[in-house]
Order: structure tokens, then C-alpha cells, then sequence
């Protein structure tokens, strides 16, 4: 969505495409920041009151004390289940409460005992009970050192920049107009008792009852806070925009260094490089959800969402910093440049030598507290299940979610969507969801229809759902102020808008024109807007009507940043407080309504723009309002790549590029790239020219068909990936780094990237190439063209010619991939179909890989209604194990084809079922046993397996397998092709859910 | 004739042996019971229980023509009641009801009714109806092809007898032109002896009063009144130094003034008088530089038409509004009239200074009357002669113009049909151009001017294509695409912006109905 009105756009930008910086604030013109950045390292003020401390079982607190100004900080530090720290700091008596970030975490973080080692006069040392780590509390300047054996992990405040504005009273109202008025007679008391006044100053300063302090230097004092008044800590102004800032100055700060660490990701959401770079020379990362309508590219710009998550990896290790704060943030990162701060006596021994390279990051928020959690890892996998534990996982989506999504700004009418819909049958591609945006609605009049262009909406769901498709319609968070509209009059007399300083319902300008804002914060107002999605309230809408929240940043045409004034206000707390959380809220909110809509059996699809982190528990992200260029196309890849590195793995770009157009070939090397990641839609803006895929000639239609239809093939294991996400956090889209992390060449890929596991993919993005040369990973690795079966050796970089229906795409050696090739008009089309397996086999010549199945959309899968094996090959037996053997689920799918590359030819291949065979084969004493079954055990353990189902239960299982007497044997057809070897296995036919297995012979 | 057929064929399929799901019966003899299949691209045989068997063996999946084993098969609906019709292989057993007969969901649990008799009688129904309107429309083409063609008779007739006229015209004009420079010499000479006469009184008038001003002038700079001008009485005029700049007027400069003399006589002042003339200022001077008070009246004039200027210069239309707003500005502009009413007062000055000139004598103006009275009438056959010219090229134009095959879309040309809708008036004056209009007040935004037809090959005249419209904001220019479809009534029936900036009109004529065609039956002969 465009976040401006046209008339601007024609003003400031002058045909220029590319952000109006001028439009978004600058660190410098960020006065809680600029007051930050200005402070100087090693110096820091603060001190730990070692006698203050009090150690519960789980809890530490101590006493930091500002020697500057004898301010109080509250110190608290857990020990939490996972290995990772939480540290918290407050002001001790905050003149009143400070925000701590609330629903962002999934419940209160289960903490573990923690026990001090030692103590003296300097500091305390804590067992954080793992691995022989430690926190190292330092007194004096106050520091915290989490170390492990002889390694530092983490420093904080290491270079002194904690900083804690602490809320205060405005002291200016009477004494300033004094000063005003009488600044001439003032500076004639100063120069005659300049002497005197300094010295009463500073004899009375220390003092901490100001009330007993002589009029000179009162009036000294005044003087100075009204310098600082200019500094902006009263009030401050951007551009037109005034912000009142009735609090005052509160911001926060604090530094880590990161000893060994030269690699850092995350904080999305900004179109940078997966790697992020040092901000020495610039601005710092800014976190701040914003609608900022063409965005640049490589810039640490805020943009629409804000995850406050870093990631530091190096080969030994992975560790993260998760910020736990919703206000304006930025976020400073240098590398080696303050790495030689001196080192505590308790430490010295730890130092190591002074090459070690260093990575000092620094985080700055506006307001609220500190609460920052560490995740130790040590591995990527234990920081995502780690982060996981704290702000949930990805939710599982809808598997037709997972398809492809057409939308366009806008589909007009009823007749447009019929049309496009047959066009999809037409040109025989499939799809899963078309899209609405703002104009199918009444006048931009969220959850009605346009009731001349969309007079019967159920007709058109319906004609759909006939096709087992979707539809999504936007529903923004702007509401058009209007008293007709039933919408508006219901959250105004509830009282549920947001509210502006002078405590009048806070109006701003949207599509609509002037609209209201819900306070989403409230949660009876969510409970109310989640009514509102259920069948009977939102007129016209079905069970195949799905939701996209827009503009939740929020986007206020005429606020400063184009974002709601910070001192609106939400209940008790100022819209600074709670900023990047709002389009959390709404996302929730609204997909609350679309479970509750369904009693709760359906799963929901809600796209998000804004989102902050825990986002990922409530839907899809996409990445904003980009562009039709080529490097538009190649920032999707580190922008969700860093997505998902934070939780949120359900992310997308727009394909084709939302403004400009695109050239036909950035169309198709736009859906070639879309095909392999999470979400998979193409947009276009309301000025662009059409673009549907058939729309450019028939060699090109063919191109864009081939890639949506390999899109559809791959949903099983999409979807699996899904699951996975769901349960453990991990990415589906995943950094090389993370499968490689001890390769340091992978550690700064981001021109390819990794689906689950097993799948490689190297897009093409470059104009007119004629090759790419894509790196594979992993010295033991193989891995196997998907087009053409050809295997290559892992840790090379290969060069592949392309040509314009080239994707280069790889399966990992030592990989089981099931797949659907039957591809029909939509993924439900395809849901009793059956599978072909691909085994790609390792230099161990096994391969090994999952099956998940269930119905595809409801909660029940939650209730063990699913089907989750494992298959594997080994000893030129493929076969198939239930890990769920406490899940019932029953589907029609078979398997029709198992396809082995890198095999060799076998002089027969053998199947053997055993119909309602139970192997449930694993205990954890390591013992092979029949679980009740009164066959007789012909082959002995085949198998060894690390099994890594779910996250609580990581045993080392033998796996044996049981071929049955009378179980049914069969011989199998199969095909070899000797040139690229591989042997394709002729409907084998058993059931997906059943036991088998295949023997080569 | 179509029932009769599909008799038939219902007789043909109860007779029918066994072939396998999905085949047609004109690829039966591919499908041998029993005998090894060859796939139909000849890539490989497979055993006959291959055929059907729900696995892909052929690339070219003719071996599975009844499932959906194969991603490029087809499975063809024997639609018995209606039209048979291929499928992809991907629409069987996919829960989705697409053959009419319901076989393509024989094990998707999918409940599909048999709809083919249903369909066959609608689509019979639709079609007899747009046979119907065919037919009259057909007809009623018939009529406007006799009526374009009598309007292309006519048209030549006419062209024919404009350029006729034309010849005589051009004669006439010829004529006049000779008559009107006949009468022109002499009323140019009598008008040249006139003016010559008044220019020699007046330039007499003006030496007569020169020497008058001399001898004032000679009287006031003697101040002494000696009879002579002096040095002395010279200094006292210093805006007569010849070098003003410097500001001193120096005894030297007077005596070179003076003729290199001390004083001189009214005699010699006469030649001083040529070079003081424009620089000396009267002492009693209050008529010099003075008269500007008649004219400001008039000057005041303008300035008032100024303050009812109806855009103020900080009342800047706003972009958003851009296109329209656009035209009405340019209006606005045109209505600048602030300069004319000033050089009106000019012109009244200078001749307000050289007085009017007197009358011509009766026998000029007699000259003068015959040769306006030549100028008009040669004018006049001028005239008469573009409009002539005009109306050829409208008419040749209009012949040459490609109205279709039989010129079935004259009638169209200089009509114009509107549609309203919620927001607009849409406006299709064909072979001219197309226009929006809000329906609530606004201008009128060009969606496209003619251009040209655009249907596709064999159907040419089906689409018109009207381009170069008003601009968009950042994109192309409105162009309108019109589908021309067979009706009774010529009318435009929607309008629609499938994508932004490109217009499609859909509209209705007679002169697009074909003869009625029997397409049903000609599907059924490719069946059979």
C-alpha cells in the first residue's frame, strides 16, 4: 500500500523513485539518541551495591547506583530453563511505573537455581549451573561478564555505556519564566556571586533534598535544565510535528561486547545484507515500525516491523540477545574497536590474546526498562529453540497457505476475480488464494464490500470454494470516522480508540481520509474485534475468506514519520511505550477472530505488514511495499532470511515487485525466486499494468506455469518444514551458516539459501545471465540437481549455466524428500494424491527424511490426529517408520514412485508390508523389541538412528526393523538410468501411513 | 438436425464395446483389448494392464487417460447430452465436478450430477436467443450496409457537385480579386495625398510654435534682459551640461554651447536652440513632465479587472486533481487580459498629442467606400471558397474511411452513446473519440481518441481501439479498448479498467451480427 497521499508524492518526490529520507528521522534528529550516542565509552557512572544484593532461589537483585546523579537502579538476573540469562534493570522508585513489555512472551520464562561461587568487595561470581558458566558481577564501574571455562561469552557494559534516564518532575514551569524575565538581573547575580554560587552549588549538590538549596543555585541549576529543555527531553519537534513528551526524558541504554564474534544477524526488519554491518560511520539500525513508502535498499532504516533479536556466531559458537522493548530503538554495532577495556582482576586470567577479534553492539531504546534475555546456545539450533521458549514458535499454517497467492491492488469487481480465477484454468496453473485489497470495500470501510463492484461477495467465495480455493480481503486498522458506519460507532462508544494527549479520540489520515485508530493494546478491545470476524457480523464473508492486516505499523498519512504521534495515548501508557507492538496486536487480534470464528477448529491465515517479535505465533509477514528491480529481488532473500532467523519463518516478498513494473524477465526470475520461499505471492500496485501470469506471451506463461507447478510439487514438504517450525522455531528458509556453522564461508551467504535441510537454492538474479556460481556447502556433503539429477561434490563453488527456465535447486546427498507431482488447480485438489519419494543418497550411500500428514487445516493435529514417519535408507533398505505412534490419522495417499539418485542398479527390488503392522520399535533402554505383534522377527537391527523428534525428548534410539513372515512381499518394477544413476521404483502402492519397507537387491 | 445427432450418438454409445476410461472413441483403435500398448508418441510399449493403471508410463500420458497419473493427459468427457470435451488430466478425481456426465469424479467421493441435458437445454435456450438477435440483427445490418451505401452514393454525388461549385467558386474569387485591387490603387494614392497633406500642416504648426518657445525661451535665459544670452545666464540652467553626468556645468561648457562665444543675439540663439531644445527647463515650469493625470483614469481600468483575477497567485490548485484541473488552468490563463487595456491608453495619448487628423474629402472617401465595399466581397468568395474546401476534405474523407466490409459502420460515424454509471458518464463517439465524465460535476477526462480497428486476424472489425488519452499520473496514456459484439440495439453496455488507464468498452451494433452460423452441429461432425 502506498503510505501517502498522491498529492505528496507528486510534491516531494519529483519522479524520483526512491524514499523521501527527509520524511523519517535520522539518530541526530532523534533526541533520546543523539543524548545516547553522544555519551563517551569508560566512563560509565554506575556502580553495583554489592551489599544490597538478595539471592532467591531463582533470583538475584542488587542495587546500581549513578555516582553522578545517586540514582537507583533495581538489578534483577534469572537463570532460566535452556541456558539463557534474563536481565532486568529498573529504576529502584521510577517516579512512576515504567512499561515492561507485555504478551510478548508466552508465559513467564521457567527460571533454574542459581548459586553464588564467590564474593568480595569487587564483585560476585554466579553459577549459571551449565558447562561450568558463569556471570561475573562487577562492582565498580558495574559491568556483567558471562563466561564459560576460560571464555568470555558476553560482556555488558563493558565499555560503560548503560545509561537509565530516570523519570523526574519538569522543573520549569515557574522558575523558568522567571529566568526569562529576568535574565539580565540574573547574569548580574552571577558575575558578582560567580564564585560564591559555584561553590554553594556544588557543596549543595550532593545533597540529594534540593528543596534545601539557596536561591543562587537554583538558579544556576535552572539555567541548566533549560539547556537541556533544548536538547529536546521536554518537548520535541520533527518536521510539523510537535511531540509534547509530558514524562520527559526516559530513555535506556546498555552495551555488550561479544569477545571472538565477527559475525552478526537479525534485528529485522531492515533491507540490508544478512550480515549486519558495523554503524560506525552512520546511522545505528533502527527499530521503529514504520510505513515508509519506497524504501531504499542497504541502509539501516527503520522499516514496518521490529524483532529486537541479534544473533553473534562464530565457529565455536552461537549466542542472542533478545532486547525485550517495544519503544524507538536503535541499535549500534562496532566490531574490535573497544575491545580492550580492562578487564577485572577475576578476569584476567579469561583475557585471551589481543587479536581476538571482538564484535561491541549497543542497544538504545526511548523508554520502558531493560529487560534483556541471553541465549547461550551453544548450537543455532538451541538459540531458535531457545527463543523459541520464550516468544513461541511459527504458527502451523493452513497447507493451502503454503500454495500460491494471486493478488493485485486491486481485482475490481466480481467479474475481475471470475475472470482471473478462470484464467488460472485456463493456462493450467495452479493457485490457492486470490486477493482483495482496500478497494473492494465500501469506501475503504474495513469488513463491508463495495456494494456496487462486490454486491454479492458470497456468490463470488463460493465460486471459489467450488475450485477448493481462497480468498483473502484486507482489513487495516485505520478506521473511517463516520457515523454511519456501524464499525466506528461501536469502538467509539466503547471507547476503545486510541486516544490523543488532550484525551479526545486520537484522528489521523488514511485511506479512508480521517479514521480512528482501536487501541489494540486493550485487550477487550481485541476480544471485540475478534467478534467482529465471525460469520453472522462480518457480512458477505465465508470460511474461505481469509485476512491481510495492512498500514498496522500504524500508518498515519499526516503524523510525524507518517506514524502515530508518541504522545497518544493507549490506557495508562504513552503510544511510545508501546509502538512497535500495535501491529502485533492487531495481527493477533484479528486472527483470534478468524479462529474463533470457526470454534476453534480451523486454522487461521493472516498476513501482517508490522510485527514485532511473537509475531510469528499469529501468521504470515511479507516485506513491504518493494519495487520492480533486480535489487529488490535479491534484498527478499536477507530480509527474510533474517526473518527467520528471529522466529518469524512464514515471510515473503512481492512477486514482480509492488511499484514500478516489472520487465518480463524480472517477472520470471521474480516467480522463480518466489516459488522457493515461505510465502509465495505476487502483488502489483494500482497504477501498474497488469500482470497476471499469462499476460506476457506464451514462452514466458509457460516459464511462470513450470515454477508455480514445482511449487506444488514441493508442498509436502513445505509443509513438513511448517510443522517443524511449529514445533521446534526453527526456520524454514534458513541461512547457509546455520546448517554450516562451523564454515566460515558460509557465514556471510545471502545470494542463496536453504530450505529446511535439504534443499539448496541459488536464484537467479541478475539481468540477462547466462550463469550463476553458486556455493555448496559441507566438505562431506553431495548434493543433486533437481532438474536434472546430476550430483556435485559439496564446499565447491559451482558454475551453472542458465537459461531462462533455470533454477538452479539442489537436494542435499543423504536426503528423503516426499513430494505430489500431480499437480492440480489448488493444493486441497492435491490432498488424497500420492507421493513420489526422492532419495538422494550420501557418500554413505543413506539417506533419510520425514513424512507428515494431516488434514491440512484444522486444530486436530494438536489432538495426535496426524501421521509423522520417518524414512530411511540404509543398507539399500528404504524404509518407513511411524515416530508418532500415538497419532491416529488415516489418509488415501500412497506412495506411487520412489525415485533414488546416486543409486545403483539392483537386480530386484523388494516390498514388504505387513497391513496394520505396529512397529513402534524404540525404548530408551536401547533394546529391540515387538511391541505386541505376534510375528516372528526375520532381519535384526538395520539401523541406527539420532532421532530429534520433539524438543523435550532427544534419546539415542536404535531402530530396528521387523520384516514379518506373513507380511505381504512383492516384487517391484523399477527403471534405471544409468547416465545420471537413478533408479526409479515403480508404484510400490502401500499406503503413507503404513509401515514398509523396500529392500534393493 | 442437432437432436437427430445426438440420437444417434446415444445409439452409438449403448452399442459401444468396452475402451478404457477417458479415451474418445476416434482413439479407440489405439486402446486394443489385451495387446501391448504402443504410447502414442511411439516412446515405449507397455502390457495393456498399464493402461489405466493410475501410474504415468508414457511421456506423452496416453497411457492414462481415465486418472490423473500423468501431468500432460487428457481425459475426454463423453458428455452424452451435450458436447464432449477434453480435460486435463489434473481435473480427474479431484473432488471438482468438470465433465457434465460426472465421469470425471468416478472415485473422489466428489457427488456430481449428470447436467449435460440441463446445459444442452440453456445453452440451446441462449442460443436461440442470440440466434434470434443474430437474425435481426443480420437483418437490420442488411438495411444499414443499403443505407451506407446510399450514403456513399450520396456522399460522391455530393463531393461531386461541391467540386463543382468550386470552380465556379474559384473563378469568382479570382474576379473579386482583380475588382478589389482595381479599386485599391486609387484609394491608396488619394489616401497617401490626405496623409501627406495633414503631415505637411502640422510639421508648420509644430515650427511655428518651436519659434515661439525660441523667443520665450531667449527672454527667460536673458535675465538681464541686455538682448543677449550669456555665459552667466547659460550657468544658470544646469541640466543643459552636456555631460550631466559629471555634474558641473563649467563656464567652458557654456561658451561651447554658445558657440565659443561670451553671449550671443536672438539671431544666433537659433542655432544654440536646436541643441538646448530637449534639455532646457522652464523656470516656471509646471507643464513639463505633468500630464499624466488625464490617463490614469483609464489606467485605473486594468487594475480593477485585476482585483476580481479569480485565482489569486497563492491559490495554487492542488495536484491531486491533477488531469482536470489541469485543462481548467490553461483556461484560466488564456483569460489573462491585464496588458491590452494598457496599450489602449497609450495609443490614446499619442494621438491625443498629435491631434486628429482631419476627414477625408468627399471624393477620398467615395475611393475608400468603393474599395471596402471590393475587400468585402472578395472576402466574402473566399470564404465560401474554404468552406468548400473543407467540406471535400470531410466529405473525402468520409468515403475513404474504413467503416468495415460493407461500410456497416457508417451509421456510427458523428453519433455519439453514453453509459452512466455509479461514478461517470462514459461517452463512445466512434471513429472520434472516447470521455468520462463524473457524473456529479468535474471535466471531462479523454479516455482516448481514434485509432484504429484491432480485432484479431479474420475478425478485424470486432475491436476498436481509441489511444492517446489524457496522461496518467506516472503511467501511459488512457487508452479505451471497444469489443464489439452482435445486438438489435446499438448501445454501449459496460465499462470496465481492467488495469489502470486502459478502458474496455463493451458495445452492442447490428452491424457486427454475422449470419446465423450453425455451430453446434458442426461441433458434433468433429465428434463423429
Amino acid at each position: 500500500m502506498v503510505p501517502v497521499l498522491v498529492v505528496w508524492l507528486a510534491l516531494c518526490l519529483s519522479g524520483t523513485w526512491a524514499v523521501d529520507r527527509s520524511n523519517f528521522k535520522t539518530c541526530d534528529q532523534s533526541s533520546f539518541c543523539k543524548r545516547q550516542r553522544a555519551l563517551k565509552p569508560g566512563e560509565s557512572p554506575y556502580r553495583a551495591l554489592l551489599e544490597t544484593m538478595e539471592l532467591t532461589n531463582t533470583r538475584l537483585t542488587l542495587q546500581l547506583i549513578n555516582d553522578n546523579n545517586k540514582v537507583r537502579l533495581l538489578l534483577e538476573l534469572y537463570r532460566l530453563q535452556g541456558n539463557m540469562t534474563r536481565v532486568k534493570i529498573n529504576e529502584l522508585k521510577p517516579l512512576k511505573p515504567r512499561y515492561e513489555v507485555p504478551d510478548v512472551l508466552v508465559r513467564e520464562p521457567p527460571t533454574e537455581p542459581l548459586s553464588v561461587l564467590s564474593q568480595d568487595e569487587n564483585g560476585v561470581v554466579l553459577s549459571l549451573g551449565v558447562e561450568s558458566q558463569r556471570v561475573i558481577v562487577s562492582a565498580q564501574p558495574f559491568r556483567l561478564d558471562i563466561v564459560e571455562g576460560h571464555n568470555v561469552l558476553m560482556s555488558l557494559n563493558s565499555r560503560g555505556l548503560l545509561a537509565f534516564e530516570h523519570l523526574r518532575m519538569r522543573k520549569d514551569t515557574f522558575s523558568y519564566k522567571v529566568t526569562s524575565t529576568v535574565a539580565s538581573l540574573w547574569d548580574n547575580i552571577k558575575r558578582v556571586f560567580s564564585s560564591l554560587s559555584v561553590h554553594l552549588c556544588s557543596a549543595f549538590m550532593s545533597s540529594s533534598d534540593m528543596t534545601c538549596v539557596p536561591l543562587v543555585c537554583t538558579l544556576q541549576t535552572t539555567k541548566e535544565e533549560e539547556e537541556k529543555v533544548e536538547e529536546g527531553m521536554w518537548e520535541e519537534t520533527f518536521k510539523s510535528h510537535s511531540d509534547s513528551k509530558p514524562n520527559g526524558p526516559s530513555a535506556v541504554s546498555l552495551d555488550f561486547s561479544l569477545p571472538g564474534v565477527e559475525h552478526v544477524y537479525g534485528i529485522p526488519e531492515h533491507a540490508d545484507t544478512l550480515r549486519l554491518k558495523t554503524t560506525d560511520n552512520g546511522d545505528p539500525y533502527r527499530l521503529y515500525n514504520l510505513d515508509v513508502f519506497q524504501y531504499e535498499l542497504y541502509n539501516p532504516m527503520a522499516l514496518y516491523g521490529a524483532v529486537p533479536v541479534m544473533l553473534a556466531h562464530n565457529t565455536q559458537r552461537t549466542t542472542g540477545i533478545f532486547w525485550l522493548n517495544a519503544a524507538e530503538t536503535w541499535v549500534d554495532i562496532s566490531s574490535n574497536t573497544a575491545g580492550k577495556t580492562v578487564f577485572g582482576k577475576m578476569l584476567d586470567y579469561v583475557q585471551g590474546s589481543s587479536e581476538t577479534p571482538q564484535t561491541d553492539v549497543r542497544w538504545i531504546s526511548e523508554s520502558g526498562i531493560i529487560d534483556v534475555f541471553i541465549m547461550l546456545g551453544p548450537t543455532p539450533k538451541d538459540i531458535f529453540s531457545q527463543y523459541a521458549s520464550l516468544t513461541g514458535t511459527q504458527s502451523f499454517p493452513p497447507l493451502s497457505s503454503l500454495g500460491y497467492h494471486q493478488c493485485r491492488w486491486n481485482y475490481n469487481d466480481q467479474e475481475d476475480v471470475r475472470s482471473v480465477d478462470a484464467g488460472f484454468d485456463e493456462h493450467d496453473i495452479p493457485y490457492d488464494f486470490i486477493w482483495l485489497d482496500i478497494e473492494h470495500t465500501d469506501g475503504k470501510r474495513y469488513f463491508t464490500w463495495d456494494p456496487h463492484k462486490f454486491a454479492s461477495p458470497k456468490d463470488m467465495l463460493q465460486g471459489l470454494k467450488d475450485k477448493k480455493r481462497n480468498m483473502v480481503a484486507i482489513v487495516d486498522p485505520h478506521i473511517k470516522v463516520d457515523s454511519n458506519y456501524k464499525i466506528h460507532n461501536e469502538i467509539r462508544s466503547r471507547g476503545f480508540y486510541v486516544k490523543n494527549k488532550d484525551g479526545g479520540d486520537y484522528e489521523g489520515w488514511c485511506w479512508p481520509g480521517n479514521a480512528g485508530y482501536p487501541d489494540f493494546t486493550q485487550p477487550d478491545m481485541r476480544a471485540w474485534w475478534a467478534s467482529m470476524f465471525s460469520y453472522d457480523q462480518y457480512e458477505g464473508s465465508m470460511d474461505n475468506l481469509y485476512t491481510w492486516n495492512d498500514m498496522n505499523e500504524p500508518s498515519v498519512f499526516n503524523g510525524p514519520e507518517v506514524t502515530m504521534h508518541k504522545d497518544a495515548v493507549h490506557g495508562s501508557w504513552e503510544h511510545r511505550d508501546v509502538h512497535n507492538l500495535y501491529g502485533l496486536y492487531v495481527h493477533r487480534a484479528t486472527m483470534e477472530g478468524l479462529i474463533q470464528r470457526s470454534g476453534g477448529v480451523e486454522r487461521p491465515f493472516v498476513l501482517t505488514r508490522a510485527f514485532f517479535a511473537g509475531s510469528q505465533r499469529y501468521g504470515a509477514v511479507w516485506t513491504g511495499d518493494n519495487a520492480a528491480e533486480w535489487d529488490h529481488l535479491k534484498i527478499s532473500i536477507p530480509m527474510c532470511l533474517s526473518l527467520g532467523l528471529v522466529g518469524i519463518s512464514f515471510c515473503g516478498a512481492d512477486v514482480g515487485g509492488f511499484f514500478k513494473s516489472p520487465s518480463p524477465e524480472l517477472l520470471v526470475r521474480w516467480y522463480q525466486t518466489g516459488a522457493y520461499q515461505p510465502f509465495f505471492r505476487a502483488h502489483a500496485h494500482l497504477d501498474t499494468p497488469r500482470r497476471e501470469p499469462w499476460l506476457f506471451g506464451p514462452e514466458n506463461t509457460a516459464l511462470i506455469r513450470e515454477v508455480i507447478r514445482q511449487r506444488y510439487t514441493f508442498l509436502p514438504y513445505w509443509y513438513q518444514l511448517f510443522y517443524h517450525a511449529y514445533r521446534t522455531g526453527e526456520p524454514v528458509m534458513r541461512a547457509l551458516w546455520v546448517e554450516y556453522p562451523q564454515d566460515p564461508a558460509t557465514f556471510a551467504v545471502d545470494d542463496e539459501f536453504l530450505i529446511g535441510r535439504d534443499l539448496l537454492v541459488h536464484p537467479v538474479t541478475e539481468e540477462g545471465a547466462r550463469g550463476v556460481t553458486a556455493f555448496l556447502p559441507g566438505k562431506e556433503e553431495v548434493w543433486f540437481d533437481i532438474h536434472t539429477f546430476q550430483k556435485h561434490n559439496g564446499a565447491q563453488n559451482l558454475y551453472i549455466p542458465v537459461t531462462m527456465s533455470s533454477i538452479p535447486v539442489f537436494q542435499r546427498g543423504g536426503s528423503i524428500i516426499p513430494r505430489k507431482l500431480r499437480v492440480r488447480r489448488s493444493s486441497a485438489c492435491m490432498e488424497h494424491d500420492p507421493y513420489t519419494l526422492f532419495v538422494a543418497l550420501n557418500t554413505r550411500r543413506t539417506a533419510e527424511g520425514e513424512l507428515y500428514i494431516d488434514d491440512g487445516h484444522t486444530f486436530n493435529f494438536d489432538n495426535k490426529e496426524f501421521i509423522h514417519r520417518r524414512l530411511f535408507f540404509s543398507n539399500n533398505v528404504l524404509s518407513s517408520v511411524n515416530v508418532a505412534p500415538e497419532a491416529q490419522f488415516t489418509t488415501k495417499s500412497w506412495i506411487e514412485r520412489v525415485v533414488i539418485l546416486g543409486a545403483s542398479k539392483p537386480r530386484k527390488v523388494t516390498l514388504i508390508t505387513a497391513g496394520k503392522l505396529k512397529t513402534a520399535v524404540c525404548n530408551k533402554e536401547n533394546k529391540v523389541f515387538n511391541v505386541g505383534c505376534s510375528f516372528q522377527v526375520v532381519l535384526s537391527v538395520l539401523h541406527e538412528q539420532c532421532l530429534k523428534e520433539a524438543p523435550v525428548f532427544r534419546v539415542k534410539i536404535y531402530f530396528a526393523l521387523f520384516l514379518f513372515a506373513d507380511g505381504h512381499k512383492s516384487q517391484l518394477d523399477f527403471d534405471f538410468d544409468a547416465s545420471v544413476s537413478v533408479l526409479t521404483i515403480r508404484k510400490p502402492s502401500m499406503n503413507a501411513g503404513e509401515d514398509w519397507s523396500m529392500a534393493l537387491q | 438436425m442437432f437432436w437427430y445427432l445426438l440420437l444417434l450418438w446415444g445409439g452409438i454409445s449403448a452399442v459401444e464395446v468396452q475402451r478404457p476410461r477417458g479415451v474418445p472413441l476416434s482413439k479407440r483403435p489405439f486402446y486394443e483389448e489385451n495387446k501391448p500398448f504402443t504410447c502414442l508418441d511411439g516412446s515405449r510399449t507397455i502390457p495393456f494392464d498399464r493402461i489405466n493403471d493410475d501410474y504415468c508410463d508414457c511421456q506423452d500420458g496416453s497411457d492414462e487417460p481415465g486418472t490423473a497419473a500423468c501431468p500432460n493427459g487428457n481425459f475426454h468427457c463423453t458428455n452424452a447430452g451435450f458436447r464432449p470435451t477434453f480435460i486435463p488430466s489434473s481435473h480427474v478425481n479431484d473432488g471438482i465436478c468438470d465433465c457434465c456426465d460426472a465421469t470425471d469424479e468416478y472415485n473422489s467421493g466428489a457427488e456430481c450430477q449428470n447436467t449435460c441435458r440441463e446445459l444442452w437445454r440453456k445453452e440451446k435456450e441462449s442460443m436461440q436467443k442470440l440466434a434470434e438477435i443474430a437474425k435481426e440483427g443480420f437483418l437490420l445490418k442488411q438495411q444499414l450496409i443499403q443505407e451506407a451505401k446510399r450514403g456513399l452514393e450520396e456522399k460522391q454525388t455530393k463531393l461531386g457537385e461541391v467540386q463543382n461549385s468550386k470552380k465556379d467558386l474559384e473563378t469568382n474569387v479570382e474576379a473579386l480579386r482583380t475588382a478589389k485591387e482595381a479599386a485599391e490603387q486609387p484609394e491608396k494614392e488619394a489616401k497617401e495625398r490626405h496623409l501627406k497633406a495633414w503631415e505637411e500642416q502640422n510639421a508648420a504648426i509644430r515650427m511655428e510654435k518651436d519659434k515661439v518657445r525660441m523667443a520665450e525661451v531667449f527672454i527667460e535665459l536673458d535675465a538681464d534682459g541686455d538682448g543677449f544670452v550669456s555665459v552667466a545666464e547659460l550657468l544658470s540652467h544646469s541640466e543643459m551640461d552636456p555631460d550631466s553626468s559629471d555634474g558641473s556645468f563649467t563656464e567652458a561648457e557654456a561658451q561651447e554651447l554658445l558657440g565659443g562665444v561670451d553671449k550671443v543675439n536672438t539671431a544666433a540663439f537659433e542655432t544654440i536652440w536646436s541643441k538646448i531644445r530637449e534639455k532646457y527647463v522652464s523656470e516656471s515650469n509646471t507643464d513639463g513632465p505633468a500630464p499624466v493625470e488625464t490617463p490614469q483614469e483609464e489606467v485605473r481600468e486594468p487594475v480593477s479587472d485585476n482585483d476580481s483575477e479569480p485565482y489569486p497567485d497563492d491559490d495554487i490548485p492542488e495536484e491531486e486533481d491533477e488531469d482536470e484541473d489541469e485543462d481548467e488552468d490553461e483556461d484560466m490563463d488564456d483569460g489573462d487580459y491585464k496588458s491590452p487595456p494598457v496599450t489602449r491608453t497609450d495609443e490614446k495619448k499619442d494621438d491625443s498629442e498629435e491631434g486628429a487628423m482631419p476627414p477625408y474629402d468627399q471624393e477620398t472617401q467615395n475611393l475608400i467606400d468603393a474599395a471596402q465595399k471590393a475587400r468585402n466581397e472578395f472576402e466574402e468568395a473566399e470564404r465560401a471558397l474554404r468552406e468548400v474546401d473543407d467540406q471535400i476534405r470531410n466529405l473525402e474523407k468520409e468515403i475513404s474511411f474504413d467503416f468495415g466490409p460493407s461500410s456497416e459502420f457508417a451509421y456510427l460515424y458523428s453519433q455519439c452513446y453514453e453509459l452512466t454509471t455509479g461514478e461517470y458518464v462514459y461517452r463512445l463517439c466512434p471513429f472520434n473519440r472516447v470521455s468520462q465524465k463524473p457524473k456529479y460535476g468535474g471535466s471531462e477526462t479523454n479516455l482516448g481518441t481514434w485509432g484504429k480497428w484491432a480485432g484479431p486476424e479474420g475478425n478485424v472489425y470486432s475491436v476498436m481501439k481509441y489511444e492517446q488519452g489524457t496522461g496518467c499520473w506516472q503511467g501511459p496514456n488512457r487508452s479505451t479498448t471497444v469489443k464489439l459484439t452482435c445486438g438489435k440495439e446499438t448501445v454501449v453496455t459496460s465499462t470496465s479498467e481492467p488495469s489502470r488507464c486502459e478502458y474496455l468498452m463493451e458495445f452492442t451494433s447490428p452491424a457486427v451480427c454475422q449470419e446465423a452460423p450453425d455451430l453446434e452441429v458442426s461441433d458434433i461432425h468433429e465428434e463423429l
